[in-house]
Order: C-alpha cells, then structure tokens, then sequence
C-alpha cells in the first residue's frame, strides 16, 4: 500500500497543477447552482392570454379582469375575430385564447345558460393542461359570483356539500426552487465525478504515460484506488461549495441532518466513480470516453426522476430506474432536505448503492490490464 | 487557365483530407455507434419515458370515521388511473413518516363523523395532504382527487342543474392529447445538433493541438482554415444522418406528425447545422486541452440548449437577465424555427426572422474565428 500513497500523491499534485480543472471545479458549481435554480422554475405562471371579446358587456369585461388579476395570466393580445386570435397564438405572442360570444351577457341572464370558447395552444402539454384548468377554475369561480347576484342562497348548505381543504406539506409555498436545488446538486457531483473519472485513465493512454505505470510494481487495485480516492475528494468539495450555495443563496437548510447527507454522498461518488473508471478502462480516445460517460450521464440524468417523477414512467423505464445510482441519489437528497428523512429511512438506498459501489470498481479492476494493446 | 488549375488542385486537396476526417470517424466505430444511436435513445426516452402526465400516484387513506359515505369516495378515489392506494393509516404521524420513507405523494384525511356530518349539517371535510416538496406534481393530485370528490358530491345531489350556467368550450390546439413528444422533439433535434456539431468538431480540432499534429498540418500546404473545414465536413454529415433518424421516428414511432413544408424544415435544419459547427470552431480556437474543449462547450452550448431553448424549462418565466441571455442562445431560435414550420405547418414568411438571426450568428462566429485563427502555434 505504499504505492497508493505515492500514486496518491501524484495525483493530488497533478489536480492542483491543472489550472483548467480548477477552474472547472470552481465554475461549474457556480454557474449551476446560481443560474440553473432560476433558469428550472416549472411552476406554470404567466400564460400569455388573448382575448376575442365579442360582447364587450359588463359582464365579459369583469370576466377579463377577474382572470387578469388571478395572477396567472397576463393580458397580451385583443383581436377582433378568433382567426386573429389564432394568428397570435401561431406567432407564440399569446398561448390562450378566451373567445366571448356576442350576447354573452344577455343570453345568461335571459336564457339562463352561456358558452365561452378556449383555444390553447398545448405543444407544451404541462403548460396546456394547468393552464386550462387554471382559467376554467377561475370561470366556475365568476359563475358562482354571477349566481350570487341573481340568487339569494340561504345561509346553509342547501345540499350536501363537501369542502375539500389542502395541505401542502414540505414546502407550503410551493417554491420550485426548494425542490430543484437538491436535485441540480446530485446533477452537478455527478457529472464532475464522472467526467473527470472517465478521462482520467484514458488520458494517461493518449499520452503515453499509462506505460511507466504499467511497469512498475503497482497492483492493480492501488492504481484504481489511486485514481478514485483524489477525484472522491474532488466531489465532496464540490457537494459541499454547492450545499453552502444552497444555504447561502437559496436559504436551503437541510430538515434532515448534513451528516446523512455526507454519509449517502460518500457511498453513492463511490459507485459513480467506478462508473467512470470502468468506463475509462474500455475507451482509448478521450474524445471516445468524453462522448459514452456523456451518453450514459444523459440516459441516467434523464431517467433519474429529476425532471419528470418516475412513477409517470411506464414500467420498462421505472424497472431501468431501479439500476441508476442517480435516481437514488436524487429522492435522497429530496427526503434529506425537504423531509428531514434519517439514516434510517434511507437503509435500503444506502444498500443499493453499496451494492453498485462493489459492481462497478471490481468490474474496473477486472478490466483494467496492465498489457498495452 | 493557371488559376482554374490552381483551385482544382486545391478543391482536391480539400477533398483528400475531407476523406482522411471521415475514415477517422468511421473507423472509431464506437464513437460513431453513439453519435448515430444517442438521438434515437434521447428520442425513446423523451418520447416514451419522460411525461409529466401524473398516473398511478401513490397515495394513503386515513379514514377517522369508516362509514359508507368514505368507503365510497376511497373506493372511487383508489379505482381512478391516477392513484394507486398503497396503505392506510391510522395516524398524522403517522402520515409523516411514510411521507419521509418517500412511499407516498399524497393522503387523504376523512374526519370523525364524516356521514353524519353530510347527512345533518350538509357540510362534511376531507383534507388532502400534499407532498409539496414537488410543487406541480402536488397541485396536479390535489386537483385530480378534488374533481373525484366533486363528482361523488354532485352523484349525491341527483345532478341538479343550477341557474345561470356559464360552460366552457375547450380546444386544445395542435396536440390534443397532450403529448410530451410536441414540445421534446423540436428540442431533442436542437440538442442532438449543437452536440453532435459543437462538442465534437471542438474536441476533435484541439485533439490535434494537444497530440502535437497540428504542427504537421499548419506547415502544409494546405491553408489552415480550410483544414478546420475540412473538418467539419463528417460531423455535417453525421448530424445529417441524426436529423433523418429523429424525423422518422418521430413521425413513425412517436406520432408527430411534420405539418410543414419538409424541406423548409430540412434547410433550416442544415442552417442550424452550420451554426454549430462554427460555434465549434470558435470553441476550439480557444482551448488547449481537449477536457477544457469538452467542458467549454457544456458549459457554453449543452446547458444554455438545455435552459434557454425552453423546451424543458418555461423562458417566459426567467428572471429578466435570463431571458435578455437567451436570445443570443442559436438553439432557442432553431427551437422556434422547427415548432413553427413542424408542428404549427406555417411557411417561410413566419419565421424569415428567426432565420436571418441564425443567419447572422453564423457569420459573425465565423468571422470571429478566422480573425483570431492563429497560424503560428503558441
């Protein structure tokens, strides 16, 4: 073993010597973590409207204000007719169209009964869906104000009604940001250890330099422990400016303990790691190695549930789910930060991972030969 | 007669070493494996696995009263697609720690004397408590569970039409049944291009820096820039053979349809193409080693593809710096461009703008880069 401190030594020199490593180190978690938590903001908010008013009623126009001042929609285009409407929605200046009927007002005073026409456009299917929720929500809600007025409603409950009350639990403000960060982290940690694992040994091959190693007396499993432990390190310091960023920046304190979150990283850079290094074990080119880790971070990443929640998936992808480190990592962090989850509650991801800890390194000490060629 | 000869010996030279980058690609067969194979996979995963359509939510029921009136709406509420009834529980702490084991997304409180309360005072609560820690996915099940309780409410009440009935006609325009695939496809092929173009001409120009190469080829006769063209050649093909695949599947596989005109779509498709490949360029010019290429163009294309496209993450609602950044972003007007022409089927008159953008990004990269294009090495 004292090869490894040797090689150790080496290495931690060769890091600290690589100004671009560095400046990668210190840059990608910035950029990250201050850009990609404003930039990843889903809450659906902001819905371009656009009006076709043909009544131009009290009625109609307390119905635009309504909608307006519910926050969601912003008031962007007035046109004439709907195909003026729907030229405005071609050309993405507006993604709702509401179209009143001439004699809105009347024929629901006199004839008890009116219709409203939507049109969304729904390429963004998300958007689409809570939008038209949203804006039918706030319809019922002005048809209850317009029954109001017409109707003495008696100050019980004439039939059965059943009040349905949310709690939202976790993040009562529904702040998107509480629920990217966390998962940006693991992003971050991952493609910093993976990338930089995967390039590692396949530059010393370019190079050359993988000869003087591959005669001198160094065991295999010194030369793999060599190459991960600097690059574990590497990552926690990473985990950590990210996990102060989210403190100071974003206000992020974990509910849960930091130690659980240390415990789960140590385990989880580990396995990624290895992921790495055995992918850095088949490359030869570093264009080659630079190329599979970013395929196989993209499919990970992807199917992590960071950006859609994995029960939506249909059951092949939840079974592929099931062997990505990433998606563990990533309900971890989340029951850690924003539920407070303990070491306990996490005993079967902490296995799982431990698990992949053991497959991937010795799969990279297998496959690691010391011939050339 | 001379200078026709002239640049027909160089237009052959040019082609030589087009030939020389290509045999380079094709006989890295693993590389090119995944740059044929990643869009089909981004496709696949996109297309198929990646929906925000909520199904099958696991949820627990706590019922404090157990009549008919709760075994009714939990029956209604665990047959819907939407959820699946995992446990019941008998406490709220209960609730909190499935809630932090990550076993569950929502639970549905019944009080005590849920029936008797309907049935005497006419008014009856359910609480739903959300996992919130996902905002969308929580409003999404609370709505859903509403709507369910709602129509159990109205079945109680024999559907007694109510006076002054304002409806609602709805029309979903261009993808009625909101599929994910609408809006990921014409991002996916932003990506696949700016990757297959950028990241890799980058890291396959400053390969030659970093192998000491590029020595070899600055001293031939060739002129150095056509050489980095030279080198652009395979990876326009490459991603000519990427956007092919993505349209076929999308058409065939995903149903997408292309509305538009499909050579429009192609063009603009070629011009994206162009782009990138200068960005790349650029990129090359200024790293030393090919890991600072690579990260660069991360850092510079892939991410601000990923952000600033908005085909993952609403634009409209950035902080107004952001929003400012993404227009100079080339994939957020290529995103533009193929939704246009592909999904909505408009013509050239609806995005000659968004094209005289592409159009002059090009250039202006291109011209950057042969300007500090350096001859001499260090």
């Amino acid at each position: 073993m004292r090869a490894l401190k040797f090689l150790l030594q080496k290495e931690l020199r060769q890091i600290s010597r690589d100004p671009s490593i560095i400046r990668i180190l210190f840059i990608m978690p910035m950029i990250q973590l201050l850009i990609l938590p404003l930039a990843a903001d889903y809450e659906i908010k902001n819905i371009n409207l656009g009006v076709v008013d043909h009544d131009h009623s009290a009625y109609s126009t307390k119905l635009i204000n309504k909608i307006v001042s519910s926050g969601y929609f912003r008031l962007k285009d007035y046109s004439a007719s709907f195909s003026q409407g729907l030229r405005s929605i071609e050309l993405d200046k507006t993604d709702l169209i509401l179209e009143i009927p001439a004699q809105f007002e009347r024929s629901l005073v006199k004839e008890n009964e009116s219709t409203l026409f939507i049109a969304v456009n729904s390429i963004n299917g998300v958007k689409a869906g809570l939008g038209s929720a949203y804006i039918q929500g706030i319809i019922q809600n002005y048809n209850q104000d317009v029954r109001m007025q017409w109707i003495q409603f008696p100050r019980f409950d004439i039939q059965p009604t059943i009040e349905v009350t949310v709690s939202n639990w976790y993040n009562p403000n529904m702040n998107y940001r509480v629920f990217m960060v966390p998962g940006i982290l693991v992003m971050l940690v991952t493609m910093i250890g993976s990338s930089f694992a995967a390039n590692n040994i396949v530059r010393e091959k370019e190079m050359g330099t993988i000869e003087q190693i591959n005669v001198s007396p160094i065991k295999k499993t010194e030369f793999i422990l060599g190459k991960l432990i600097p690059f574990w390190m590497l990552a926690m310091l990473v985990l950590t400016i990210g996990l102060t960023l989210a403190r100071l920046v974003y206000g992020i304190i974990p509910l849960g303990h930091y130690l659980t979150i240390y415990t789960f990283a140590a385990v989880y850079l580990l396995a990624i790691l290895g992921l790495g290094l055995l992918l850095s074990t088949y490359a030869q080119t570093q264009q080659q190695s630079m190329l599979v880790s970013f395929f196989v971070t993209m499919i990970f990443n992807l199917l992590s549930g960071l950006y859609t929640p994995i029960e939506s998936m249909p059951a092949w992808a939840q079974w592929i789910t099931k062997f990505n480190p990433v998606s563990y990592f990533i309900e971890v962090m989340r029951m850690v930060m924003l539920k407070g989850s303990g070491l306990a509650d996490i005993r079967y991801h902490i296995l799982a991972l431990i698990g992949f800890a053991i497959f991937f390194n010795s799969w990279a000490i297998l496959n690691y030969s010391k011939r050339s060629g | 007669m001379y200078g026709g000869q002239q640049l027909n010996k160089e237009m052959k030279q040019f082609f030589i070493f087009v030939k020389k980058e290509c045999l380079h690609i094709w006989r890295d067969r693993r590389t090119l494996f995944i740059l044929i194979w990643m869009p089909v996979v981004q496709i696949v995963l996109y297309g198929f696995a990646l929906t925000n359509e909520v199904k099958n939510s696991k949820i627990a029921i706590f019922d404090q009263s157990r009549d008919q009136a709760t075994m009714a709406i939990s029956n209604e509420i665990a047959a819907s697609r939407y959820f699946n009834l995992v446990k019941n529980v008998y406490s709220y702490e209960q609730i909190g720690a499935t809630f932090r084991q990550g076993k569950i997304r929502m639970a549905v409180v019944f009080p005590r004397g849920f029936r008797y309360d309907l049935l005497h005072s006419n008014h009856a609560q359910i609480q739903l408590i959300a996992d919130a820690s996902d905002p969308n996915t929580a409003n999404t099940l609370t709505n859903y569970a509403t709507a369910i309780i709602n129509d159990y409410q109205q079945s109680l009440n024999n559907n007694a039409d109510l006076p002054y009935t304002i409806k609602t006609q709805l029309r979903m325009l261009y993808n009625p049944e909101l599929k994910g695939a609408y809006n990921f496809v014409p991002g996916v092929m932003a990506l696949v291009l700016m990757l297959v173009c950028a990241m890799m001409t980058s890291i396959s120009i400053v390969k030659e820096k970093e192998m000491g190469t590029m020595e070899v080829i600055l001293v031939s006769p060739l002129k150095p820039f056509r050489i980095i063209i030279a080198k652009t050649v395979p990876y326009l093909l490459v991603s000519m053979l990427n956007i092919a695949s993505i349209l076929l599947l999308s058409v065939y596989a995903l149903d997408v349809p292309i509305v538009g005109s499909l050579w429009l779509l192609l063009g603009e498709s070629v011009l994206f193409t162009i782009t990138s490949l200068s960005v790349g360029i650029l990129i090359s010019n200024g790293a030393k080693t090919q890991q600072t290429a690579m990260f660069t163009s991360m850092m510079s294309l892939f991410l601000p593809t990923l952000l600033f496209s908005g085909f993952l993450f609403p634009v409209e609602n950035m902080p107004i710096p952001l929003q400012v950044i993404s227009n100079v972003v080339p994939s957020k007007w290529y995103y533009i461009i193929v939704k246009s022409v592909m999904i909505k089927g408009l013509g050239f008159s609806a995005v000659w703008k968004e094209t005289l953008i592409l159009v002059a990004m090009t250039l202006t990269l291109l011209s950057i880069s042969i300007y500090k294009f350096k001859i001499r090495l260090a």
